[in-house]
């Protein structure tokens, strides 16, 4: 564990090499505007950086020379315009140079044109609802049993025997690869947010209210998320897995979904 | 009203009255500020005791002691009782012994008031406290209490929102009292602009505390009577809107987030100087940097909820007035280094505790910064990247603050130097342990833990374990602290000025305070006060 | 004795702040409610612009989708008639829902309007709808609710898709 700390102190720096296992960094995800998200995270880390450094720096250095012990006398300043314009006028500055990549990541994040498939969320006390909108499948989607057994209090069995814990569900939300996927969220009960962090989309589920996000994921695989709003007791227990898969898969399991529907 | 500095003349040759009653019809401001400073102590551990909880049952994956149930009272009880009964109360207490020594005042201006606003906080814990007892519960929603999840609290429920007035009206008795006594009974020649740090922070807060507690009132007022009288301000099936609930709560609750870190930064400013051995760099422009930082927090309310579903332009407008927070918060954070910057600097426990505070709650803030980006918060939102970041401000921000100020006023207060050493120990274990504890929780919530959630998938088992060894460490440290307190009564005698030179009038006065200070006002010579 | 009224007037201010400040708490819910209308904000479509001038925009077509959810506390089918529809901005459509009473009692219920994205919200007027007010349902009734309604044409280009979301809620639960 201290052998993780001290690694993963050194990792933020390099997180290029971030493994799935221990990531310590946010994920670059599977979507265009997941790496952009990504990359605005590393922007603005990397400014802080450079600002930590500097202000630190001065501060160190400060606390080295000028120490009583070291035999410092105080200098009787109280005030300088000159710095104190400089150091009000730079951050601005910093401050627009970090908004305007920023904004136009989020124009790019607002433009739900030409969507290929809209897909209705719900919300409920524990679980997800599904509704592929215009292809007539839809089915609820909770934790799945190893980890529903695991999860009791003592339960006795070893969560790092489970597969997934706590991340598995019993019916996954299957998407086609490259394919605009329109996501459409609303609750039946409570707030819920619907997190997926490879896909960088974090939703409100918010009951009488629709809210709308869309991805197009680039890789295929399966991601998963929770839900991070708080929702009542079993908040912890109401994982998200979305399996994204070739075009033709995605047929043949709507395919078989629509005759049996659940 | 009537209860003005004048009315207890007929006590002024006497000490305090002997028992119980001294402390039950106090209205000294000294007693006051240390039932304060007393209870919050208590709190602290109270709200320290149920982070434990959290942190036991997060140690390792599984669910080995505590049911998610009651694990979310565990959290939503921690942050009430930390936030209005641990560090709101602190600060009070704090105003409460030193703004009059401060401006030269013989007490505060509305004593008797000062008495009932804190002997109100007693009670709103009790009754916030029991309902831990209650059929359903305490309250499990989270201290921002969202509709409808909030609503589906049991029995519990009324006692959370009547606790919640009842802190609120606390509060704002002891704001109008530090108003009114820093507006009305400052020495004569103690202008506004010659007031120390802590004053005018205080000045600042207690503003802010008028203008917002009430609409947190106002706020959990319209939970209750959504509950019980049939509105729906906050359901979505009677034309209500749950998000409404989240823009008032957010209106009071970026604004309380400065409420709590403010008189920390007015704390902090009258320390480093001290023990820098040079003015404060930059008095003028530390008042305006809070006064726009006080401003900005009510125009800012809504980067909490980012993913709620924003208009573009809404989004950029709290994403941009966010950032621009940065601004004077680096003017301020600049302004210490300046300070400390060709000082002659020593290392007491006060320096110690002040020093890290402007390191970590950097730290916190270069979080802030990041978490107003629009985009990414999307990413960090009800993660432990949030958690790192309040955390952050909150424990090395305020607490730290506070337990410099402590052991900056201790001696003044009780005319007993604490144990240096152990002061030391105290500050480099709180140090350490509290960045094991929440440093590791940026790359939780980086790597995608949600908060607020009693169990957690293995891939987080190793930071969860480091930062719950580093909380039990940093609450194991915490009582080291009390006993230093209790142990600075066989220190040795402090002098009146106890520290090297220190500016400000309450080192005019000798240690420990007398019970009455300043009844004739102070000579306020050219040398009293700051740059002026 | 000055320094007493200065403290009075101070502190009757303060309190007159107070209370001010309690009250604003309250009438920010009427606030919130213009808020929305100017901005969107909350995806509350507009209801019943007073001059729904038909200003039909030919070359633009908008894709509207009507999505129904139906609370788990209403015992109801709530559909609409078609699921989608293709309009031109500054036209008027009528669509039809179709809602049934699935028990055997009278039922007071309620659909509630929300549109995504947001930033179509305040170019989607109702002018007439089901949702203004609350339904009367006989033991078993299935009847027909209308809408009609009308896309501002200065919806922004990047949108072309409107969802039109109602949440069907029963009132007596």
């Amino acid at each position: 564990m201290i052998r993780n700390a001290i690694l993963s102190l050194l990792g933020l720096s390099l997180a290029e090499t971030a493994t799935a296992d221990w990531a310590f960094n946010m994920p670059k995800g599977i979507t265009d505007l997941s790496l952009e998200t990504y990359r605005l995270h590393m922007m603005v880390f990397w400014w802080c950086v450079a600002i930590g450094i500097l202000v630190f720096g001065v501060m160190i250095i400060s606390l080295i020379r000028h120490r009583k012990a070291a035999g410092a006398e105080a200098a009787t300043f109280s005030h300088s315009t000159t710095a104190e314009i400089i150091w009000t006028s730079i951050p601005v500055v910093i401050l627009i140079m970090i908004t305007i990549p920023t904004a136009e990541t989020m124009v790019r994040l607002e433009d739900s044109r030409n969507p290929d498939i809209s897909i209705v969320i719900t919300a409920y006390q524990w679980k997800w609802h599904y509704k592929y909108q215009d292809e007539g499948v839809e089915f609820y989607s909770s934790l799945a049993h190893p980890s529903l057994a695991a999860r009791r209090k003592q339960s006795g069995i070893d969560p790092f025997s489970v597969e997934n814990y706590l991340l598995e569900v019993d019916h996954p939300l299957v998407v086609p690869r490259d394919a605009k996927i329109r996501l459409l969220f609303t609750s039946n009960d409570v707030v819920h947010a619907w997190w997926v962090p490879d896909l960088a989309i974090k939703k409100d589920a918010i009951p009488g209210i629709v809210n709308e996000a869309w991805f197009r994921a680039k890789k295929s695989g399966t991601f998963r998320g929770q839900c991070a709003e708080l929702c009542g007791k079993d908040h912890g227990y109401m994982p998200i897995v979305v399996e994204v898969v070739e075009a033709d898969a995605y047929e043949a399991w709507i395919d078989s979904h629509r005759t049996n529907t659940e | 009203m009537t209860a003005v500095a004048q009315a207890h003349d007929s006590h002024d040759d006497h000490g305090p009255v002997k028992g119980i009653r001294r402390w039950l019809f106090s209205t000294n401001h000294k007693d006051i500020g240390t039932m304060y400073l007393v209870f919050s102590l208590t709190m602290f551990f109270v709200g320290g005791a149920m982070a434990m909880v959290i942190r036991s049952e997060l140690a390792i994956p599984g669910l080995q002691f505590v049911h998610p149930e009651f694990f979310n009272q565990m959290t939503t009880m921690h942050a009430l009782i930390m936030i209005f009964g641990a560090i709101m109360p602190a600060f009070v207490g704090l105003a409460n012994w030193m703004i009059p020594l401060m401006i030269g005042a013989p007490d505060m201006a509305l004593p008797r008031m000062n008495n009932w606003s804190f002997w109100i906080l007693p009670i709103a814990f009790s009754m916030l406290l029991s309902t831990l007892l209650m059929p359903g519960g305490a309250p499990a929603a989270g201290w921002t209490m969202y509709p409808p999840l909030v609503l589906q609290t049991g029995d519990a429920f009324p006692f959370l929102i009547f606790s919640i007035h009842l802190m609120g009206i606390s509060s704002i008795m002891g704001a109008i009292n530090i108003i009114v006594t820093i507006i009305n009974m400052r020495a004569p020649n103690m202008s506004l602009l010659k007031m120390p740090m802590f004053v005018w922070t205080w000045l600042i807060t207690a503003y802010l505390l008028i203008a917002v507690m009430p609409v947190l009132a106002g706020a959990v007022t319209m939970l209750l009577t959504d509950q019980f009288f049939g509105t729906s301000f906050f359901l979505a099936a009677g034309g209500g809107d749950p998000v409404m609930f989240q823009h008032i709560f957010w209106f009071f609750g970026h604004p309380e987030v400065y409420i709590m870190i403010l008189p920390a930064f007015g704390i902090v400013s009258e320390i480093i100087p001290v023990f820098s051995r040079k003015p404060l760099f930059g008095h003028d422009s530390m008042v305006y940097a809070a006064s726009s930082i006080a401003f900005l927090s009510f125009i800012v309310w809504a980067h909490h909820m980012f993913t709620v579903g924003m208009p573009f332009t809404g989004q950029l407008f709290f994403m941009f007035t966010t950032m621009m927070i940065a601004v004077p918060t680096g003017v301020k954070i600049f302004n210490w280094v300046a300070t400390m910057w060709r000082g002659a600097m020593s290392f007491e426990t006060p320096m110690l505790f002040s020093l890290a505070f402007v390191f970590l709650f950097t730290i916190g803030g270069f979080s802030g910064l990041m978490l107003a980006i629009a985009p990414a918060d999307i990413q960090y939102h009800d993660t432990y990247f949030v958690v790192a970041h309040f955390h952050y401000v909150l424990v090395p921000g305020s607490v730290f603050a506070i337990m410099a100020g402590a052991y900056y006023w201790l001696p003044k207060w009780t005319g007993h130097m604490y144990n240096e050493k152990l002061g030391k120990w105290h500050f480099w274990l709180s140090t350490i342990f509290v960045n094991l504890t929440f440093f590791p929780m940026h790359f939780l919530g980086l790597a995608g833990m949600p908060r607020r959630i009693p169990d957690y998938s293995t891939q987080f088992a190793d930071f969860n374990a480091i930062a719950s060894i580093g909380a039990f460490g940093f609450g194991l440290s915490q009582l080291l602290f009390v006993w230093v307190i209790l142990s600075a009564r066989k220190g040795k005698l402090a002098t009146a000025e106890v520290w090297d030179n220190p500016p400000g009038l309450e080192w005019t006065v000798p240690s420990p305070a007398p019970y009455h200070t300043f009844e004739t006002p102070p000579n306020i010579g050219a040398n009293i006060g700051f740059e002026k | 004795m000055p320094e007493h009224d200065d403290n009075r007037s101070l502190v009757a201010q303060l309190l007159i702040m107070t209370v001010a400040m309690f009250g604003f708490g309250f009438l920010l819910v009427p606030l919130y409610d213009v808020f929305c209308e100017i901005t969107g904000f909350g995806g509350r479509p507009n209801a019943a612009a007073a001059a729904a001038v038909e200003m039909p925009d030919l070359k633009r077509e908008v894709r509207i989708q009507f999505v129904t959810t139906v609370n788990s506390n209403a015992r109801f089918e709530f559909a609409p008639d078609v699921s989608n529809m293709t309009v031109h901005p500054g036209k008027m459509y009528y669509a039809t829902f179709t809602a049934k009473n699935l028990t055997s009692q009278h039922k007071v219920a309620q659909a509630v309007p929300s549109i995504a994205p947001v930033s179509a919200a305040e170019h989607f007027t109702k002018i007439e709808c089901f949702c203004f007010t609350t339904q009367d349902f006989l033991p078993n009734e299935e009847r027909a609710m209308p809408l009609q309604f009308i896309v501002n044409p200065e919806l922004p280009e990047y949108v072309d898709t409107i969802t039109l979301q109602y949440t069907f809620f029963d009132l007596e639960t």
